[in-house]
This record gives C-alpha cells, structure tokens and sequence, in this order.
C-alpha cells in the first residue's frame, strides 16, 4: 500500500463508468480500465494496480498477472512519447532494422530506454498490421508509413527531441 | 490474368467512407434489412452456400461455423469479432475498419441476428488506434439513428448492441480462446478445447468468434445470394467461394491490399505487386502470414489422386496454382491470412528464419512448455548460426525441437511457430549449412 492511492479525475471517473456499463461483469472491464488509467497516470503503478483491483472487487493479483502479460502496459514510467518501430519480417525487408538503429543513433539511446530530457521513449514493436507499406513506426496513437530517415528525422524533431548530430 | 472486384472495397478511396451517409447511400443496409425479415436458419444456409471460408487464417466455412450455436434456455449468446491483427505480414482487416467500418458493423448485425445473440464485442488490438476511433464513432452514428439498439430500424423486436473492446500487445490474443479470456479480462492465454466456444465462449456462454473480414463478407454474399457469391472465386468448385483482401508486401515495387476472386496464383500477385524490386528474382514467398511454411519458385504441386478435384493442377508450379485453403494445404503450406510476404534473391533466409524465431519466442504466452522453451531455443540456434559460430548438431536439433512442440499444446500458436522454421530448415537447408561451414553469414545478413 502506498501513502498516495492514485485519484483518478472526474472525467477519467466517467469513463470507466462508461466501460463498466459494456459487460456484463466488472472483470471484464480489467484491460479498458487499465489503459484509461494508464493514459492519466503514463504508467501503471502499484497505486494504480491497487484502484483497479477495488474499483473491478478483483485481487491486486489478477490485476498484477494481467498488466505484466500485455507489452502495452508500462510498467516503468515512460517518456511523454512513444515511439514503436516495427521490427518484424516484412518491415525488416523493407529497412526496418536500419531505421530502428537510426533512430537508436538520432536520440542517443537503445531500443527500451528514454531520453534523458524525456522527452520519447523509443521501442521496437512486433508487427503492426502495415507490412504493405513497410517500414513503418507508430508515435503515440499515429501510424508513420513508407518512412525514410529523413521523414523519422523530421518526426523525431517534431516529439521535441534533441537529436544527435549525424 | 486475374481481374480485381470491388465488392468489399466499393467505398475504399472515396471522401468520407467511413460515415454513415456515404455508407448508407452506397449500400443501404438492405444486407441487414433482408436478414430481419428471414429466419435465422436461412441465413446460415445462405452463409454455407457463400463458402466463406474463415479469412482469420484457418479457413474454416463460416456458414458451419455459425450452425453450431443452440440457443441456450438460460444464457445468452455473443458474436465475438476477431480483429486482433497482428500475423506479421497480414495487413488487410485493417483497411476495412478504416475505410468501411459500417460494412463490418452490418455484418456483425447479420451474424448477431444468425446465430441468436444480442451483444457482439469487436476486439480491436490496441495499437489500431484509428480503425477504434472508427468504429466507435460508426456505432455511435447507428445508435443515434436507431439502428442498433432495441428495435433495429424499426423492422424487429430484436435488441442489437456493438461494442469495441481493446486488447493490449499480446499475438497470442488473436487465437479464439486466448482472445475470449482477455475479453473476460484476464491473462490472455489459450482454454483447452473442448469445450468449444459455441458451447462455453464469452462469460460461459455460447459464442462464435468470427475474423473481420469473414464477418464483413456477410452483408455482400447475403445481398448477392451465397451460391452467386461462391461462384466469384476460381476454387468454387472446391467449396473455397466469393471474394476476398489480398496482401502484398515484402520485395515488391507497389505493396498493397486488393480484392480479388479467391484463387489468384502465387505469379499473379506478384505481378499485380509491380513485380520484384531491383527487377531481381523471387526467391520466396510466405503464402498467408508467417506461420505459413514458406514456398520456393522450384516448389512442384503434387496430387496424383486421379478422383481429387484438385488433380488437375497436378505437376505444375505451387505458384501457378490458385491459391486456396485446399490447394495451399496440399502444396504443404497454408493459405493463412492471404496477404504474401516475397523475398527476393538476395536475402539470407537464416536472417529470415531467424527474424521470426524471435517473434515467435517473443509472442509465445508461456503455458505450454514445449512452446514456452522450443521457440526460444530455436531462436538461440537461428542466431549462433547466423552470428557464424553454430554446429550441424544443432541445426540437426531444430527439428527435433519443432517435432515436439507441433502437437503438443494447447493451441495452434505452437504449430504455427514451428512449421515455418521446419520449413525454413528444410527449403533451404544448403545456407544454413554454408553458414556453418564458412562460419560467417555470406550475404552479410542481407534482408534488404
């Protein structure tokens, strides 16, 4: 138990009401509650795990099983972005693992780490349904298709990443 | 030369697909409308005329699928979506949530209405944030116009209620069984079947998990008549009917999603892919998303039974023959996802292999053991060869490892992972050696 449970706001309130109401038990709710709460707290934390669990009547052990099954959920707080390049086959046949690398190099930092500015945590992802226009990576909830590294540049830029010179 | 359709992809391209007045003026629910004014059983007869063979990958027919719900007397039924895409190399359910959300929504209705449920959840893997955002706003379009709800469009007393829910990053969560527990919100790893999810499904009741596109075909081949649907495809014949997505990604000049009568040729997607880029050489293609084992140019169609339907293409090339659930099956492979992954000479296939051992091993939910320890150590032999420090020995083992996960899991995922590195081994058994014997990778790891 920590000295601070997570509060969620009253607009994050409403919206797990607003799950509640889709299933017809509160279990069900489990991993959409998760990601609302993870989109107000940017990780899940033990206090986090701990108000789901009340909030769903489930053991802070089931809560716990589910969010370490999933990639999705951070279980380390994470940069203001998210940067996922996909490494998977057709991706990697089309230049995937080079921009993964190039993007290792532009920000200084390996795949699973965050900036130091913390500005992007960058990642690689097993395939995102867009092998037709490979490579690809996905910042935050967008989808950047047929990149090149000049096109990652500019992206990375845009996060408010302080990238290293070439 | 095949021709492409526009039965599923009609509105694809056009301003504002998505919404309701432009779906509503293209095709005007009358798929959903015919259906509530016909007995569910008819439906099902129709959708197993359709042969609308599973588009998730297995290939089972829909309509049969469909005819193992019975009411139950106390508990109520879900029509479950499957739309956790996510097979590397598959890319096409995708293109309908985003262009045409209503078409699958009208075909959930027809499903819904078909095997006597009242509720259906899509489950959307999380990462496709804008087909979610489609979606939701598509049912909520519905709900406001009273298409969904208590008395869908005012034709019947039969409450309709969709709704989205979002898995978070697990391959697994694609496998019926697997996704039915993360929908119940739990770890998502695979039941033991039986029972199948037609008897105990979602919350313990009876349910049918269908594929996006399966579901989405619904509306069409109900409009066109199922026997006239079936007939859209070259492998009618062979019960393998209609229309649908084709994916082409890998080493071709235009990747792409078409829609096609079922049974284009391995050579025909490519050509329509724009052909190889460099102008080079195929030198393999994964026929249906990566647990399909992969084919070779060289590959020979072998069905020497004189009284097979499928006698007919016996002796020619695997990748002039149309490509179907029977023909891939047959041609030691499956048709899978239908969305082909081409490699151009050129790539060093251990890269390759190795590539999706590790997905693999990534992906593996961990309660089999087989699986669990097999993917892993399969992707640790892919690497010491490819690093150029591995032994014939343990190449040797690779397929004594994948003999003793196939068969012995819970679900197909084990199979699915070790088919494609068997076949990997065995198509190209001469570059793994080579690898072992000049103890380096002679293409430098190419994969581009």
């Amino acid at each position: 138990m920590s000295d601070m449970p997570f509060e969620p706001t009253q607009e994050l309130t409403r919206e797990i009401d607003d799950i509640l109401s889709r299933y017809p038990n509160k279990m069900a709710a489990c991993i959409p509650v998760l990601h609302a709460c993870q989109a107000q707290n940017n990780w899940v934390s033990p206090e986090v795990i701990d108000f789901v669990a009340r909030r769903l009547d489930l053991s802070t052990a089931h809560v716990q099983g589910v969010v370490t099954f999933y990639t999705l959920f951070n279980q380390h707080p994470v940069g203001k972005h998210q940067v996922w390049v996909c490494r998977t086959l057709p991706c990697a046949l089309r230049g995937g693992e080079d921009l993964l690398s190039h993007c290792e190099k532009r920000l200084g930092i390996h795949q699973g780490e965050t900036t130091k500015d913390g500005a992007v945590t960058l990642r690689s992802a097993e395939c995102l349904a867009s092998c037709g226009t490979a490579p690809m990576m996905q910042v935050d909830k967008d989808y950047h298709e047929n990149l090149t590294t000049e096109r990652v540049d500019e992206i990375l830029e845009s996060l408010g990443a302080k990238l290293v010179k070439k | 030369m095949i021709e492409p359709v526009k039965h599923l992809t009609k509105l694809y391209g056009q301003e504002k697909s998505y919404t309701l007045d432009v779906y509503e003026k293209a095709r005007g629910f009358s798929g959903i409308r015919k259906a509530l004014s016909m007995e569910p059983a008819k439906i099902i007869d129709e959708m197993k005329a359709a042969n609308i063979r599973g588009r998730g990958g297995a290939g089972f027919p829909m309509g049969l699928k469909w005819s193992f719900m019975r009411p139950h007397p106390t508990k109520p039924a879900y029509l479950v979506v499957n739309a956790d895409e996510g097979e590397p190399g598959t890319h096409k359910d995708r293109t309908i949530m985003e262009e045409d959300p209503h078409l699958l929504l009208e075909g959930c209705m027809i499903g819904m209405y078909a095997i006597g449920a009242h509720a259906c959840y899509i489950y959307v893997r999380d990462e496709l944030h804008l087909s979610k955002q489609r979606l939701w706003d598509a049912i909520k379009e519905l709900r406001a116009k009273g298409y969904l709800g208590k008395r869908p469009f005012g034709l019947k007393d039969y409450p309709l209620e969709i709704y989205v829910h979002t898995g978070a990053g697990a391959y697994i969560c694609g496998e019926e069984t697997s996704l039915l527990n993360s929908l119940e919100g739990r770890r998502g790893e695979p039941r033991l079947k039986p029972p199948f999810p037609a008897q105990v499904g979602a919350f313990g009741c009876p349910s049918t998990v269908n594929n996006v596109e399966s579901i989405a075909a619904a509306p069409i081949a109900l409009m066109m008549g199922g026997a006239e649907f079936s007939k859209l495809s070259r492998l009618h014949d062979v019960n393998d009917g209609g229309c649908r997505l084709y994916g082409i990604n890998g080493h071709v000049n235009k990747g792409q999603v078409i829609e096609l009568p079922c049974g284009p040729t391995i050579n025909e997607l490519i050509e329509i892919g724009g052909g190889v880029t460099g102008g080079r050489k195929v030198k393999a293609v994964i026929p249906g998303g990566s647990s399909c084992p992969v084919l070779t140019p060289d590959d020979v169609f072998h069905m020497p039974d004189e009284k097979s339907p499928l006698h007919k293409y016996n002796g020619m090339k695997v990748f002039d023959v149309p490509m179907g659930v029977d023909t891939m099956r047959i041609a030691g492979t499956m048709l899978g996802t239908c969305c082909i992954t081409v490699m151009a000479e050129g790539t060093c296939m251990v890269r390759a292999a190795l590539n999706l051992a590790r997905f693999y091993k990534h992906e593996s939910c961990g309660q089999c053991t087989p699986c669990r320890e097999g993917t892993g150590w399969i992707d640790r032999i892919f690497h010491k060869i490819e690093e150029g420090h591995g032994d014939l020995g343990e190449l040797n083992e690779v397929s004594d490892i994948a003999s003793n996960i196939i068969g012995n899991t819970i679900c197909a995922f084990g199979d699915g992972a070790a088919l494609p590195m068997l076949g990997f081994v065995r198509k190209f058994r001469r570059e793994f050696e080579q690898h072992i014997q000049e103890k380096r990778c002679p293409s430098n790891g190419s994969l581009l």
